[in-house]
Order: structure tokens, then C-alpha cells, then sequence
């Protein structure tokens, strides 16, 4: 299962074009800052409606502008992990990772709270607020809180840009087992050539 | 301490803001999210006509009230056959004229709310499989409350000294539009109250004073754990 994408957006004076199609694993969408990497993942996510094409992840249509298809974000089953993580500052850790696990159609859930804490090693932070945590940890959380909506694919923009190195290292090895692991198709934007040398199956310049 | 006469005062008051604020609640934040969240042309209009009592000389808006919800007035009409409200001359006249008065602070205290919620935070939602409503209820009103709590306590404060528009709206009724403010200025008028005028005026500045803290401890209870959000 992977990403089948042919999307266009004018926004302002720019036009935003990407066509690619990857294999299972990780399809890194890489370029330099403002290349529209994030538009793009915005599209797929369906927080930015296209002007035309189409969106398909394995054998499903998210969005098809000949065939009139444009499933809402809500319906799309994305685990969007975002550049600014975006913790729900007013719920606590737990109440955030279970955001999405309480939306989600209880036979298509395949993690629960404790296999997602043990797989990012957050046990400790369940009732801390977000706002206490550090980059790193907030990011995990992020991480998590994705895989418990029951997602069909991950989106990820940047998740290492805000971290320092060490915290990077650590974060990189999750993402890894993401890929390895638990077999999910990645979407993945970076301006960081070493980082999606090293992550990527799938490389798809963008520029 | 209080004479009974003091605290029908009070207790009137205290109705009268209370009833104005809650009334005036759903159109306040109708318009607030409006005003903040959508944009469509005669925008500029609808915020103007918001915040025309609070540059109009309240005995203006007074009148206005009385062309429109007196006995012959239109709207004054339709309330008093459809719903049975009559407003002249009423403590439910005095809180129309406190609604009107207070509408513009509320609005621009909770449209500043609602457009300090990170939208971003209700996109994230929603790709998590959140509905609009959904997000509504868990993501935008929680963290919008505080300032909505903020709107009604200063609505509230406002209301609380209302006097131009009410006097001229609804006149000056012992036990029916004699508020606060009205009673301080009819001792006024009577040689030798300066007693009275002292103590309902000690009552206003407690009121208002007690309004603003409760205002305070609202935010920051709700407030709680909430810091700006993280990376």
C-alpha cells in the first residue's frame, strides 16, 4: 500500500504541483524551504483542497477532481504529526493521545493506550500537561496521539525540526520502527538531505 | 446595615444585569463568531452597528428603544402579543436598555477570544476524525471560555450602571426600573440623603470591584494547565 499523488494549488502567485507515487515505506517529499512541501501534505490530509487531481493512498480515493471525490480531513484516516506538534494545550497528555482512539471506529483501532505508550516510552508523562513537556517529549506525544487515531497512513512535516541533536537521534529510531515495524505508509517532508537519506525508501524532489 | 428599601435596590439590580447578561448572551457570541470567524460583505456595517451604544449619548439609544419596543412600537409590539413581554415601564424594560448598553462590550471581548483560539489546533483535530461540532465543543469553546466568561462578568459590570438609556427608556419606577444608579441619583435630588448616597454608592464600587476579581478567578481557574501551546 502506498501514495498515488497528482495535485495542483495556486496559492497567491505560486503554483503548487507534486506527482509522485511511492512504494511501501517511506516516501520523503524533499526540497528547500517554501518548495510547498507542507501544501502538499496539507492536500493529502485534505486541510488544503486542490485545484486538480487526484489523491490516492493504496486503494482508496481521497480525492479525485474528474471523478468529483473530496472525502473531508475527518474521514481520511491520516496520522497528521505536525512540524509544531499542536498538543492540545488544555487537555493532558492521556486526554490528547485518546483524542483521536475515542473518534475512531472501534473495529479499525489497532493500537490501544498502553501498546502506544510502551512503544514511545511516555508511561511517565500520561498526566502531565503539555505545556511542561520538552520538544522531544511533546513530539513523542504527537507521535502517539497519530497512531491511536487508527490511521491508514502517516503524515509527517518535519517532526526533527524543532529537536536538538540528541533528541533528533532518538525521535529518527521511532520514525524507523514506524517504517519497519508497524508496516505503515509514511509521508514524510524535510529540507534536511542527510535526514532523508537515511529514512527514506521513496525520495520525490520538490522544488 | 442595609435598609429594606437599600436592598430591594440591590436585589433588583442584581436581576436586572443578571437577565440582561443572559439574554443578551446567545446574539453576543452569535455575533462575536460572525464577526470573527466569517467573512461576507456589510462586515464593517454589522461591527459598527455593534458598537453604536457605546459612542451614541446613551439618552439617544434610550429613545431609540422607545420608538421601537414602546407600547406602539413595533418590536415592542410583537413581544407583548406573541410572547407576552411588555417593557414599558417594566424591570424587563431596564434590562433591555442594560442588554443594548453591554452588547458591544461582550462582543469585542469574545470575538477577542475566539480569534485567539489556534486554528491550527482545530485542524489538527479534525484530522484525527473530529467533526465540526466536535471540534466546536472540545477544541474552540473550552479554550475561548475564559474570555466568554470575561464577556459576561464585564456585560455584567456594565449593566450594573446602565443609567441614561434606561432613564430614559423606562423612567424612574421605585421596585420596578430604579436601579442602582437611578436610586443614587433620585437621593440625589433629595436634601439631607447623604447617607443613603453614600452607602448605595459604597455598594456600587463593592459590586463592581467584586465583579472584576470573580472575573479574574474565573480565567485563571479555567485557565489552568493551560499554558501557550508547545512547539
Amino acid at each position: 500500500m502506498s501514495f498515488d499523488v497528482c495535485v495542483t494549488r495556486q496559492l497567491g502567485d505560486r503554483v503548487i504541483a507534486a506527482e509522485f507515487a511511492g512504494e511501501a515505506g517511506l516516501t520523503a517529499l524533499f526540497g528547500p524551504s517554501g518548495a510547498g512541501k507542507s501544501s502538499v501534505l496539507n492536500m493529502v490530509a485534505g486541510l488544503l483542497r486542490p485545484d486538480a487531481g487526484h489523491i490516492m493512498v493504496g486503494d482508496v480515493t481521497l480525492y479525485s477532481s474528474a471523478d468529483g471525490i473530496d472525502r473531508p480531513a475527518r474521514a481520511r484516516r491520516a496520522g497528521y504529526v505536525f512540524q509544531d506538534g499542536r498538543l492540545f494545550p488544555h487537555k493532558r497528555v492521556r486526554d490528547n493521545l485518546l483524542y483521536g482512539w475515542n473518534l475512531a471506529n472501534p473495529a479499525e483501532r489497532w493500537m490501544d493506550l498502553d501498546e502506544a505508550v510502551r512503544f514511545l516510552g511516555i508511561g511517565h508523562l500520561l498526566n502531565r500537561w503539555p505545556h511542561t513537556l520538552s520538544g522531544g517529549e511533546a513530539q513523542r506525544v504527537a507521535i502517539g496521539r497519530a497512531l491511536l487515531s487508527a490511521p491508514r497512513f502517516l503524515l509527517m512535516d518535519e517532526p526533527l525540526a524543532s529537536l536538538d541533536r540528541a533528541r533528533r537521534e532518538d525521535i529518527m529510531a521511532v520514525i524507523v520502527r514506524l517504517r519497519d515495524e508497524l508496516k505503515l505508509p509514511i509521508l514524510y517532508v524535510s529540507h534536511d538531505r542527510e535526514e532523508v537519506e537515511q529514512l527514506a525508501t521513496t525520495i520525490v524532489p520538490l522544488d | 446595615m442595609l435598609s429594606a428599601e437599600e436592598w430591594d435596590i440591590l436585589l433588583l439590580s442584581m436581576k436586572v444585569s443578571g437577565v440582561a447578561v443572559l439574554a443578551c448572551l446567545p446574539l453576543a457570541f452569535g455575533l462575536a463568531w460572525l464577526l470573527a470567524r466569517v467573512r461576507f460583505p456589510g462586515r464593517i456595517l454589522i461591527d459598527a452597528l455593534v458598537h453604536l451604544p457605546l459612542v451614541l449619548p446613551p439618552v439617544v439609544t434610550g429613545w431609540l428603544l422607545l420608538l421601537a419596543f414602546g407600547n406602539t412600537g413595533p418590536a415592542g409590539r410583537w413581544f407583548e402579543d406573541v410572547l407576552g413581554i411588555s417593557f414599558m415601564f417594566r424591570w424587563t424594560g431596564a434590562a433591555l436598555a442594560a442588554a443594548v448598553m453591554a452588547l458591544p462590550l461582550m462582543v469585542r471581548a469574545m470575538r477577542l477570544s475566539i480569534e485567539a483560539v489556534d486554528r491550527r489546533l482545530e485542524a489538527a483535530a479534525e484530522t484525527l476524525g473530529a467533526s465540526r461540532t466536535h471540534v466546536f465543543a472540545t477544541i474552540t469553546l473550552p479554550l475561548a471560555l475564559p474570555g466568554l466568561l470575561a464577556g459576561m462578568v464585564l456585560g455584567f459590570a456594565r449593566s450594573l450602571g446602565e443609567f441614561g438609556a434606561t432613564i430614559t427608556f423606562v423612567s424612574n419606577i421605585p421596585g420596578e426600573t430604579r436601579t442602582l444608579p437611578i436610586a443614587i441619583y433620585s437621593a440625589l435630588q433629595v436634601p439631607g440623603s447623604d447617607n443613603v448616597v453614600t452607602r448605595l454608592a459604597l455598594i456600587s464600587v463593592a459590586l463592581s470591584l467584586g465583579a472584576l476579581l470573580a472575573s479574574e478567578v474565573l480565567v485563571r481557574r479555567s485557565g489552568q494547565g493551560r499554558g501557550r501551546h508547545v512547539l
